[in-house]
């Protein structure tokens, strides 16, 4: 019943601010027999494995339904690659028994622990999506339980518009029972990697323009370097390899974090330390080797509750997209970071590519998306992001609901402009600090 | 009343033999606990004959397990406390397997103490469940094994058996009698080469829990559902999972009546 790597179910976001008190929490643990959501007095929101950064999986003040129950597959179509499975089912169970197998899922974010339900709900995307789109663009139906007690199997062709409304929907439009993806095939679980060194945004750009010839790219920036240094880092790309010297299996050592570190641990200085040894680690301007797929994919999953590191305040993290039109933006955000006292610890940058998602809220579009963590210091850290903010609406981009903890509501319409259309499928009884948040004012 | 129904998978290919790939009965499969062993025999291909009361929730379970891998996956309808549906089920298991390696008793339900204290239907109704549905089941199981000379009996007691409690005692009252039963049918069936295999969980976090208050005492149920497993394999006699109920419930079973009585325990 769940594989969030901790055992105390807190109800916290990955991020652990803005802290929630739930009024209850509902469990559910078998699709044939799901609470009865009429009878609720409160608005209710499901919730699985928890890794939204901000408030999108959190409802203070209201319900919760904890779907970890809900991790039964269903069925296999091998020919057609189609899996069936509970909405609670994470991406680490499908990895963990597809890929021997020689599947894979076709849209891998930045750790294995989120649910299919957290998948499509925030219709998550990761490093090729330059190739694969986002992971609503291979569910081929889902099932939704609505307050009223009826059950929708939505398709892209049937009950269309709650399809849409769904993907990317937050966890708003309804109970995601369970949801058939299409997986794609893999020679092995072997990642093979290029690692180059870079230096400068132009750089980053010119490494991005060959993106189509790879399946995963990525790059690591260190935020804190400025002027002629602004934006050095690590641009590394993957392939899936038949290479069967590296161990598949899963490896279980992990790291817990078993505590909340104090707060000041992460900081400026410590931050520029690793990030001139990580910089440096690789001696060579490029550097390729063949690597596991946990290792590629979730390097960070190899230290359970890392997010404990930033102690009691938390981390804000900020992801953004800037169109293409928009020349400098990406560069004067960076620079507006740097010049800042804030601590921007594990910054990435990515081309976004043009394959559309069917989700009216989905955040993925052409252009390039950068991703920040930031120890959250108090009314500076916001007030850093707010400008931030400036420069992203004015370059006509957005910020990505999943990691969002404190845009307002002017911003967010701004950004998904369907919202509108998103509106009349949100279910009555479901709600979320998030959305009150953005339909605010 | 119960329908098996057999539908093999098809398409897992399995370079093992057929001894490789035990034929497991669980009554009760749609515990947590029982459903994470299950899940743990099907990713080696083994096969599986279950019981529950839903057929819904076994439907859910059955479906699992063939993607996971097991080989084989029947399902029967079962309402333990129908006495005289156990051996047509059991019947139905060994046609459906070609025979049991492995029995796993896992039903069972938590009843409301207060409730039992205040209707003797109540309390009588939690015994016929825990306690004389589970003898009557073993008492089936237990020819066959007997007769086949091989295979392992395992149920699922609890730590509440080792010692009656103010809280659950009327709970504890039928583990207890279980574990004593277990006790004798390990003797009777040792000489004919068949293990029986007493599993004494602490508390676990699983919907017969929902409504109680978590400590970091409890277990989940995968931790528990694999270690039952390897105890299976191991031919154990009794297991207490996690380890450290063992020198607890030993502690607690050596305090003398006229001191237990006054605690809070």
């Amino acid at each position: 019943m769940g594989n969030t790597g901790t055992d105390s179910r807190a109800y916290n976001s990955w991020g652990r601010y803005p802290r929630a008190k739930h009024s209850r929490v509902l469990p559910v643990f078998w699709r044939s027999e799901p609470p009865a959501l009429q009878d609720l007095t409160e608005s209710v929101l499901p919730f699985a494995c928890g890794r939204s950064y901000g408030d999108s999986c959190l409802n203070d003040g209201g319900a919760l339904l904890d779907v970890a129950g809900l991790d039964r597959f269903i069925s296999w179509d091998e020919p057609e690659g189609l899996l069936r499975c509970e909405a609670g089912v994470t991406l680490a169970d499908i990895l963990t028994l597809m890929v021997p197998q020689g599947w894979f899922p076709p849209v891998l974010p930045g750790t294995q622990w989120v649910s299919v339900g957290g998948a499509i709900a925030n219709d998550i995307h990761g490093k090729n999506h330059h190739r694969a789109g986002t992971f609503g663009a291979h569910v081929t139906r889902l099932e939704l339980l609505r307050s009223s007690g009826d059950r929708v199997v939505c398709t892209p062709e049937s009950h269309a518009d709650l399809f849409r409304a769904t993907i990317g929907g937050l966890g708003l439009t309804g109970l995601i029972t369970w949801a058939e993806i299409r997986l794609k095939r893999v020679p092995g679980g072997a990642v093979s990697t290029e690692r180059i060194r870079f230096s400068g945004v132009d750089e980053f750009f010119r490494l991005a323009a060959e993106d189509l010839d790879h399946e995963y790219t990525v790059a690591w920036i260190d935020c804190l370097a400025r002027g002629g240094r602004l934006a050095r880092g690590l641009y590394i790309r993957g392939e899936h390899s038949a290479d069967r010297s590296k161990v598949l299996k899963a490896d279980s050592r992990r790291m817990r974090v078993p505590v909340d570190l104090p707060s000041g641990l992460i900081n400026r200085i410590t931050l520029a330390a690793f990030n001139a040894l990580y910089y440096r680690s690789q001696l060579r301007s490029t550097r390729r080797r063949i690597e596991s797929y946990e290792s590629f994919f979730f390097p960070l999953d190899k230290v359970l509750d890392w997010n404990r590191l930033y102690g009691e305040r938390g981390l804000l993290q900020y992801q953004c997209v800037i169109p293409d039109r928009a020349e400098g933006a990406i560069e004067d955000l960076l620079d507006q970071i740097a010049r800042s006292k804030e601590i921007p610890s594990l910054a990435v940058l990515k081309r976004f590519g043009t394959r559309k998602s069917p989700g009216m809220l989905s955040f993925p579009r052409p252009g390039t998306t950068l991703s920040v963590d930031f120890a959250h210091r108090g009314p500076t850290t916001l007030a850093l992001l707010d400008r931030l903010d400036r420069v992203v609406e004015e370059a006509g981009g957005a910020i990505y609901p999943a990691k969002d903890a404190r845009m307002s509501g002017p911003s967010f319409r701004r950004f998904f402009p369907d919202w509108q259309s998103f509106v009349p499928h949100v279910d009555p009884k479901f709600s979320s600090s998030f959305w009150r948040r953005v339909t605010a004012d | 009343m119960w329908t098996p129904n057999s539908h093999p998978v098809s398409g897992a290919v399995s370079p093992l033999t057929d001894s490789a790939r035990p034929r497991l009965l669980i009554i009760g499969a749609t515990s947590a606990i029982a459903g994470e062993t299950a899940r743990s025999y099907a990713a080696d291909g083994a096969r599986l004959f279950l019981t529950g009361r839903d057929p819904d929730k076994l439907a859910a379970v059955r479906d699992d397990l063939r993607v996971r891998g097991a080989s084989q996956v029947d399902t029967a309808q079962l309402d333990v406390s129908r006495i005289s549906d156990h051996r047509l089920v059991i019947d139905s298991a060994i046609k459906a397997l070609g025979g049991l390696d492995v029995a796993l008793i896992a039903h069972g339900v938590l009843p409301d103490q207060r409730g039992c204290q205040e209707k003797v239907a109540e309390t009588l109704e939690a015994l016929q469940v825990n306690f004389t549905a589970t003898i009557a089941l073993l008492t089936e199981l237990a020819k066959h094994f007997e007769a086949q000379r091989s295979g392992c009996i395992a149920v699922i007691t609890s730590v509440a058996g080792d010692r009656g409690r103010r809280s659950n005692y009327v709970y504890g009252a039928a583990k207890g009698g279980v574990e004593r039963f277990l006790q004798g049918l390990r003797q009777r069936l040792h000489r004919f080469g068949v293990a029986v295999v007493t599993i004494k969980p602490g508390p676990v976090t699983t919907p017969m829990t929902a409504g109680m208050k978590k400590s970091p005492l409890y277990a989940s149920p995968r931790r528990v559902g694999q270690r039952i497993r390897r105890a299976i394999e191991d031919r154990k006699d009794v297991v207490y999972i996690p380890w450290f109920w063992r020198p607890v419930m030993a502690l607690i079973r050596s305090l003398p009546e006229s001191l237990f009585k006054r605690l809070n325990l």
